[in-house]
């Protein structure tokens, strides 16, 4: 390029939807892969909180199966908290997130790139907090219906925190905010996950435990496509 | 280039920007001066499609804000008083995340173009983190130019440097300006932006309150200009 001139070789004629939502999301997991700063506050605090539910229950085999889904979708509602929080907070605290805005792309592809990389953080989470679980517990939850329902259960979570922090994260009081905004939205999913999860831990029957897959399913799809729509007006002043 | 007509801007009961008319023609450098609380960072952030206006229009490059913002962006590079830069990324990863999100083919080559002509090309693999303030805002400008952008707002760039770092990015500037680009620069610093901008308008109270070309101040320097419409 000659200096001197503006020339179109490097101006973008539109940037890809599916790129950005990549580009975002490995942006995301490459910074946390070199600070681990918001998985570890995550693993921290689910093994602290699983670890005191372990010494407070005392229960007997039978007790505990039933207690668990409970114990498990606390530790991860709120460990999911401080990260949809922190996520949000590096793009706001040196003005990335306007950054990302001024990128010529929709915007709902920075949703889908930070919802992806939520996404990714809370699995990477619920991945080791469930065998150390198991061993604590003495119960099995390596189980392919469990293990849907945790998935469906931490994409819906996302979906919603992800648009409420992106919301909350622009008041001076974010930390206090986002939880108080988002338990109340969250409240459907977190009652079918625990349901469902509960069902697959006391061998309850598939008819009993579909109602609760689907609403999740159903919550998962609405809030989804509710973000889509919405978040280029949240994030914009 | 910029055409902004009876441009409005309320937050809640408060209004910022009270009708004001501000236009731009390809090439020229504005410097957009004005107290604090004028409304200059509102006005850059409505250019650079981050607000929206409550009422009027505003024209960039042919494109309308809001209805066509995403085509505006293609051709605006905006830098602020902040990085807009991930810390736990290196400038070289900063700069290909940036590229990607503008859809930039080929950005290897454009990325080492960037960072040579910010000074940063031998800290491409370092975080920028470990950048001084000065460093991290000629990579900021590096950003900001990555894609070739026609128009570029510059809001408050020399908050927060040293003596060393502003008249290094007084070069960058320079140059950034000189491959003729159409720039915004809104600055406290006078004697910077008498130095560097074509014309010089003044924000007071939500409009524009005086507007002069470098020759059209004729003997008057830039100071006694803005002292005499903030008073007016």
């Amino acid at each position: 390029m000659a200096e001197g001139t503006i020339t179109a070789a490097h101006r973008p004629a539109k940037s890809s939807f599916w790129k950005a939502i990549a580009a975002v999301a490995w942006k995301d997991l490459a910074a946390e892969l070199r600070s681990r700063e918001l998985l570890s506050a995550m693993l921290v605090f689910s093994l602290l909180v699983i670890l005191i539910f372990n010494f407070a229950l005392e229960l007997d085999v039978a007790t505990r199966r039933s207690v668990t889904s409970g114990v498990l979708w606390t530790t991860f509602a709120f460990a999911g908290t401080l990260g949809l929080n922190r996520s949000m907070a590096i793009e706001k605290d040196r003005g990335c997130l306007d950054g990302l805005l001024l990128a010529p792309v929709d915007r709902s592809a920075i949703y889908f790139g930070k919802v992806i990389s939520n996404l990714a953080f809370m699995l990477i989470v619920e991945a080791i907090v469930l065998p150390i679980y198991s061993v604590l517990y003495n119960i099995n939850l390596f189980q392919p219906g469990l293990l849907l329902v945790i998935l469906l259960g931490s994409v819906g979570y996302t979906a919603v925190g992800t648009l409420l922090a992106s919301m909350a994260v622009q008041t001076r009081t974010r930390d206090v905010l986002l939880p108080i905004l988002l338990f109340p939205v969250v409240v459907p999913i977190l009652i079918a996950a625990v349901k469902a999860s509960g069902g697959y831990l006391t061998g309850a029957s598939m008819d009993e435990i579909l109602p609760w897959l689907n609403l999740l399913i159903a919550y998962d799809v609405i809030f989804t496509a509710i973000a889509f729509m919405v978040f280029d007006y949240v994030v914009e002043e | 280039m910029i055409e902004v007509k009876k441009l409005v801007k309320r937050f809640g009961l408060k209004t910022v920007l009270r009708g004001l008319d501000f236009q731009v023609q390809p090439g020229e450098f504005v410097a957009l001066l004005g107290p604090n609380g004028a409304g200059k960072t509102t006005f850059l952030r409505i250019l650079a499609s981050l607000s929206r206006p409550s009422l009027g229009s505003v024209d960039i490059a042919g494109y309308s804000l809001p209805k066509q913002a995403a085509a505006v962006r293609a051709r605006l590079g905006v830098v602020s008083h902040l990085p807009l830069l991930y810390p736990d990324l290196t400038a070289e990863e900063n700069l290909t995340f940036y590229a990607r999100m503008y859809g930039i083919t080929q950005y290897e080559v454009r990325i080492t173009e960037v960072l040579e002509m910010v000074g940063l090309e031998q800290r491409r693999k370092d975080l920028v983190r470990t950048f001084s303030r000065g460093m991290q805002q000629r990579l900021a400008i590096g950003r900001a130019v990555l894609h070739d952008p026609d128009v570029m707002l510059f809001d408050e760039p020399y908050t927060g440097l040293d003596q060393d770092a502003s008249s290094m990015l007084d070069g960058v500037l320079q140059t950034v300006a000189g491959q003729g680009r159409t720039v915004v620069m809104t600055s406290h610093d006078l004697a910077r932006a008498e130095d560097l901008a074509t014309r010089f308008d003044i924000l007071s109270r939500g409009v524009i309150a005086a507007s002069s070309t470098r020759d059209g101040l004729g003997k008057n320097n830039l100071l006694t200009f803005y002292k005499q419409a903030l008073a007016g």
